[in-house]
């Protein structure tokens, strides 16, 4: 039961790995001059729209954390909504963050903005995918020891190496080397894309590595 | 360093810093009669039975930290004085001239140049117009178009030709002018002498010139006048010291200039204009001060050059006008470091001699600030000065024969030559030097074709070529010559770096003691075995010392030190060496012992610890590298934006992981227990209050109405946030973003004095209300009455209006307001003082103690308000608003230890030390501060006053860090140990790697620019924070005694 639920979780995570290396090569067929670099704020919105897809995608196709219970249709409707408001306030929030730490705040709001959507995209959206728009549980799994399953604990992993990606990410902005990715907010965003992936790689191995210490509670 | 020598207890090896804390009354124990003291308290320690040595030496935390800090302040002193060597040169100039070299013999017997002596002077009389922070883009810009219409005209159509200068850093006025005068780069070491700038004794074009029966007349910056005691036969100096005086400086030298224009009794005409410098200083580059300001100096030059022309057709010889500036300055208006704005300064010359220029001006060449000094010399007929470095501007010999240009040259080149044989053991592998043998060679060929009279169409042609093999040579001897000015006193810095090193290692060795709950040390006081060690090591030094000191070629300062004294720091360093070893032999005998409470060691790491280290050895590593120096404000505001989300998610926890164990009572309970208890122990308290509330739904109120109280504490860290990101768009710092538009230059710039007076009033408010709650009543008026005085104070000197006094008044100085002010900083830290040493006598009640502690501080905060330009205000305000909601909601509630505590203080201390406009470059020190309240530039209070504007922040947070330890001293006795332990800790870890990186990269193409700063400014807060600690260690012992009495 274990094992092929790590084995789904391995899919999935590289399935998703994989499609973020594909937006940086694929477009560049269909668009003129696209590069990450050259046109990073275009890349950001596919790589956020992609992953969020795929995110959503997989979770109604592996559904790694059953309903509880049968709900109406409107019960789901609110769900989404809910789902959406709580997406759009992380994403605020990781923008009011980001500025706190430096960023300009009048000027390449659009540039700042997108990152903090991909953030969202890397954490928040997985939240929601996995947890639903359940403040509880969030802090319940983001708490010690408060995983319940491998997928919550892949969840722990990957946010938290996205996070640090983009915390990484900004070390090389200071420096005066005048290279194209230390334009804002590239460093950063190639961080946390980087550490999103490192996580997704980590993750089942993580788990495979530790699952002999791995007990996890029934709810 | 004296203290060391002295020591009367030499036969006894123990290590002569604590000895000496000892002595300053910082040690618990007096050590002679160790043993009876611990027989006394043999029964309050558990440690106390284990004592078994003869004599012992008890040593507190605090103690130890306060020694060692003062050990390596003195090895700090030490490197500082080995990487800062004063510049030896040539050979002092009274020794025996050498003539000037005669032209290059041709090749071929019988034929000899006639020409031996040096060649006439080119200019009948010269003027040189030095503008102090002159920028080009002031005259060759916009600017300079708009303000200077005369000067325009003469560099577009005139008979003149123009130049950007580059000075070299540091660009600091002292050290321009030697460059200009002598030709030579000064070493970096005269920034520091530059207030009291000493006569200059190598050779230079002044002292040159009056050799040659020249007379010279100068008016200006009286630096001139110091530095050229007795040359000038008519001097008026002005005083740079008032940076507030704008037109009084200028006045005083142009009063001079119709008399002297005049007369017919001088040769040479110095005048150095400091105006603009003082307004770049007050108010910036972009002030609406600086056009009238241009206008003045373009004026100035209209009627000199006039005078000159009108002069002209008596005599046979042109006059030269020569008008430069020192340095520039950069956006913010202040000047000191490598930025172009600070380094470009225009240079002009203007004389009938030059061809006019036909068409508009094109690409300006780019020439080095020392090629001034040779091409005057040779304009003057003069010997060109032996430690000069430049090469000659040849167009401004240009209208000489080819006969005349190359024999300017080879005289250059000849100097440069020789100047590299004196500095250089390998010279003649040295590029340069072939390629000027080279062409010394080709010239006298080309003289030998001269002489015999050849077809002056191959003659010029040949000579040019000459020429060009000449310019490239000179520019290759001065480039190897530039980058010899650095000569590192090695031995010197390797004593200090010994000395830095192993007190980091003593530091690091003792963290398990220092920390432990009783933060005490006992140092066994002479076991045999280490007094052996002790005095052979001594031995083996002195003998290094002997025989290095007797090989050494080159100067050392360490050498030259009486012998006494290096005899003292080498029993330092051994008695150091013997520390350290003491401290791993007891390591490795308690690694030997069974661990007794594994329990203690496996209680794993919380994310704030993690960031700690982490941050810690980041930042350490970071000052490798040269961009992450400059920018080291982005990594302190990166830690700290980091630290207070990381202490927002622990608020976080606490708060909300209670509530979750408290709704799912079922059998998570326990595993969120376990957790909770996991990330910290002390929240066992509010975890029983949740427990208990899960009883009734009657606690529940009780806990509502601690909601506010929780939520502000919720928000606390982000509200710290925005102050913090507030704060760092008060002031642009470093060197990439300091372009920036930030809001200081706004409230500066003139149009927004009302905002600013408003800004300040406000400020000054906030600071008397966070600041009075735990002052008593007669500090509190006091305070108000300072902050007043404050207000009024900048109200004086023009900074701020007041609402009613609409017509500007005439600016004064100030000085009775300032005066006034400090009458209450010293009395306000007079009763905190005085209640402490009722403290420590009486040994009354904590409160006495603490509430002295804050009087001191609060005396502190007044007299930074006091210093801080009127638009830095905030940054003070936002310091205690900080500090305040810390202690109450973050780490009175999250029960930090003293170490952490200490360590986020010392974050906070380094961003506020950024927050506040100061980078680590010299530009951004705020010299000002060291003139309020003073009616001229006295040595001593002025150092002080500027050191203490510039490291304010720091040292407001490790005040503040005292206030708080002291009061938290009922819950963990040894805090106060702890975090001055910590302190030393902190401040010891970077300097130590930092010289370790700096001996390493002192070949660097930045070294001057960047790291040496950066050195001076860690050394700088190596000795405040050894203060620092001494009032730390001397409040720890007040403490220790109460305890014990």
């Amino acid at each position: 039961m274990k094992e092929a639920e790590l084995r789904r979780l391995l899919a999935a995570n590289l399935l998703c790995a994989g499609s973020i290396v594909l937006t940086a090569l694929v477009p560049a067929l269909f668009l003129d001059g696209f590069s990450v670099l050259g046109t990073h704020l275009t890349w950001l919105c596919i790589c956020s729209v992609c992953v969020s897809v795929l995110n959503v995608t997989l979770c109604l196709i592996l559904k790694p954390s059953p309903s509880s219970k049968r709900s109406s249709l409107s019960n789901k409707i609110s769900r989404f909504l809910k789902c959406c408001i709580y997406f759009f306030m992380s994403c605020i929030l990781f923008h009011a963050i980001i500025v706190l730490y430096g960023a300009p705040l009048i000027e390449s709001v659009t540039e700042t903005f997108l990152f903090a959507v991909l953030l969202s995209t890397f954490t928040t959206l997985q939240c929601l995918c996995l947890l639903g728009p359940n403040i509880q549980a969030w802090i319940r799994v983001f708490s010690r020891n408060g995983a319940m399953s491998i997928w919550e604990n892949s969840l722990q992993i990957t946010t938290t190496c996205s996070i640090l990606g983009g915390w990484f990410g900004a070390f090389p902005i200071p420096l005066d080397w005048d290279r194209p990715w230390q334009v804002w907010p590239i460093s950063c965003s190639l961080g946390a894309t980087f550490g999103y992936m490192a996580g997704l790689i980590i993750a089942p191995l993580w788990i495979h590595w530790n699952r002999k210490q791995l007990t996890y509670k029934s709810r | 360093m004296r203290g060391s020598t002295s020591g009367s207890g030499l036969e006894r090896c123990w290590p002569l810093a604590n000895r000496r804390a000892g002595r300053a009354g910082a040690v618990a124990a007096d050590w002679p009669e160790a043993g009876r003291g611990g027989a006394e308290d043999a029964g309050s320690g558990p440690g106390a039975g284990r004592r078994v040595g003869r004599m012992r030496l008890r040593l507190r935390s605090g103690a130890l930290a306060a020694g060692c800090l003062l050990a390596e302040a003195l090895g700090v002193a030490l490197f500082l004085r080995g990487f800062f060597p004063l510049p030896v040169r040539s050979l002092p100039r009274g020794e025996a001239r050498a003539q000037p070299p005669a032209e290059p013999a041709p090749p071929g017997p019988g034929i000899a140049s006639n020409w031996t002596k040096i060649p006439p002077p080119l200019f009948r009389k010269v003027v040189i117009v030095l503008i102090d922070a002159l920028r080009d883009d002031f005259v060759f810009g916009s600017k300079g178009k708009q303000f200077m219409p005369y000067t325009t005209q003469v560099i577009e159509k005139g008979t003149s030709y123009s130049f950007i200068a580059e000075a070299k850093p540091p660009t600091v006025t002292m050290p321009r002018i030697k460059a200009l005068m002598t030709g030579s780069i000064p070493g970096f070491i005269d920034v520091v002498v530059n207030l009291n700038s000493p006569a200059l004794m190598s050779d230079n074009l002044i002292w040159q010139a009056k050799a040659a029966g020249k007379r010279i007349i100068f008016y200006g910056d009286d630096t001139w006048v110091k530095l050229f005691p007795k040359h000038f036969v008519e001097y008026d100096g002005t005083t740079s010291f008032f940076v507030s005086d704008f037109t009084e400086v200028d006045d005083n030298v142009t009063r001079h200039l119709d008399r002297v224009l005049k007369r017919e009794d001088w040769d040479l005409l110095i005048l150095h204009y400091l105006g603009l410098d003082h307004i770049g200083h007050m108010t910036g580059p972009n002030s609406p001060l600086v056009g009238p300001k241009l206008r003045e100096m373009d004026n100035v030059l209209k009627k000199i050059h006039i005078s000159l022309l009108s002069k002209e057709g008596e005599a046979s010889l042109p006059s030269l006008l020569v008008v430069c500036g020192d340095h520039g300055m950069s956006e913010t208006g202040s000047h000191g470091g490598s930025s172009e704005d600070e380094v470009h300064t225009p240079l002009l010359f203007i004389s009938s001699a030059f061809e006019k220029r036909s068409g508009p001006l094109t690409q300006l060449e780019l020439v080095q600030q020392t090629d001034l000094a040779s091409t005057l010399a040779v304009g003057l007929g003069l010997p060109i000065s032996r430690n000069n470095v430049g090469n000659i501007i040849l167009p401004v010999v240009g209208s000489k024969t080819m006969r005349e240009q190359l024999r300017f040259l080879h005289m250059n080149g000849f100097q440069l030559s020789t100047l590299l044989q004196e500095n250089t053991p390998a010279y003649e592998k040295d590029l340069g030097y072939e390629q000027f043998k080279i062409a010394e060679k080709s010239h006298g060929n080309w003289i030998k074709l001269y002489l015999e009279g050849n077809n002056s169409e191959i003659l010029l042609n040949l000579g040019k070529k000459v020429l060009k093999q000449y310019l490239e040579a000179l520019r290759t001897l001065s480039s190897s010559l530039s980058k010899q000015v650095a000569q590192y006193d090695m031995y010197s810095m390797m004593v200090g770096t010994v000395i830095v090193m192993e007190v980091l290692l003593l530091l690091f060795l003792s963290v398990p003691k220092a920390l432990s709950s009783r933060a005490e040390f006992e140092v066994p006081l002479s076991p045999p075995l280490f007094s052996l060690l002790f005095y052979l090591m001594c031995l083996m030094l002195c003998a290094v010392h002997v025989i290095v000191c007797t090989s050494a070629e080159s100067l050392c300062y360490f050498c030259s030190m009486s012998w006494l004294t290096a005899v003292g720091v080498m029993m330092l360093i051994s008695a150091l060496m013997c520390g350290i070893l003491s401290a791993v032999g007891k390591i490795l005998e308690n690694s030997r012992l069974p661990l007794k409470n594994p329990g203690a060691s496996s209680s794993s790491w919380s994310e704030v610890d993690v960031l700690i280290l982490a941050g810690t050895i980041g930042h350490v590593l970071s000052l490798g590298a040269s961009s992450f120096i400059e920018e080291e404000h982005q990594t302190w505001y990166f830690l700290i934006n980091t630290l207070c989300l990381a202490l927002c998610q622990e608020l976080c926890r606490n708060h909300f992981l209670l509530k979750e164990c408290d709704l799912q009572l079922g059998t998570t309970m326990k595993q969120n227990f376990d957790s909770i208890g996991e990330a910290s122990e002390c929240k066992n308290i509010d975890v029983q209050a949740a427990s208990n509330s899960k009883l009734g739904k009657a606690a529940s109120s009780a806990e509502f109405v601690k909601g506010s109280d929780k939520w502000i504490s919720l928000a606390s860290p982000w509200i710290i946030l925005i102050c913090c990101r507030l704060l760092r768009s008060l002031n642009q710092t470093g060197v990439q973003w300091a372009h920036r538009p930030d809001f200081g230059h706004w409230l500066t710039s003139s149009e927004h004095k009302s905002e600013l007076s408003v800004l300040a009033a406000i400020s000054l408010v906030m600071i008397f209300v966070l600041v009075q709650r735990r002052c008593s009543l007669v500090s509190k008026i006091a305070m108000a009455l300072g902050l007043l005085g404050v207000y009024s104070y900048r109200a004086a000197i023009g900074n701020v209006i007041f609402p009613w006094q609409h017509d500007s008044k005439d600016i004064s100085k100030g000085i009775t307001e300032a005066r006034f002010v400090y009458v209450f900083v010293l009395g306000i830290v007079f009763t905190g003082t005085k209640d402490l040493l009722k403290s420590q006598v009486i040994s009354a009640d904590s409160s006495v103690k603490s509430t002295g502690l804050w009087e001191v501080y609060s005396g502190l905060v007044l007299l930074s308000a006091l210093l801080f330009r009127p638009h830095n205000l905030p940054v003070l305000v936002f310091c205690l608003l900080i500090q305040t909601m810390m202690t109450k909601y973050i780490w009175r509630p999250l029960k930090f230890d003293a170490a952490q505590i200490t360590i986020m203080h010392y974050w906070f201390g380094q961003a506020f030390f950024y927050f506040q406009g100061n980078s680590n470059g010299i530009a951004t020190v705020d010299v000002s501060a060291g003139f309020v309240g003073l009616e001229s530039y006295v040595e001593i209070p002025a150092i002080f006053l500027t050191a203490f504007a510039t490291y304010a922040g720091p040292l407001l947070w490790a005040i503040h860090l005292l206030c708080y330890l002291s009061s938290e001293v009922s819950r963990n006795s040894a805090a106060v140990g702890h975090g001055c332990f910590c302190y030393a800790l902190m401040r010891s870890i970077p300097v130590a790697i930092y010289i370790v990186l700096v001996t390493g990269l002192r070949y660097h193409l930045f070294i001057w620019s960047v790291f040496s700063p950066k050195l001076l400014y860690e050394g700088m807060h190596v000795f405040i924070t050894a203060a620092i600690c001494l009032f730390f260690t001397a409040m720890d012992q007040n403490h220790s005694q109460k305890v014990q009495g």
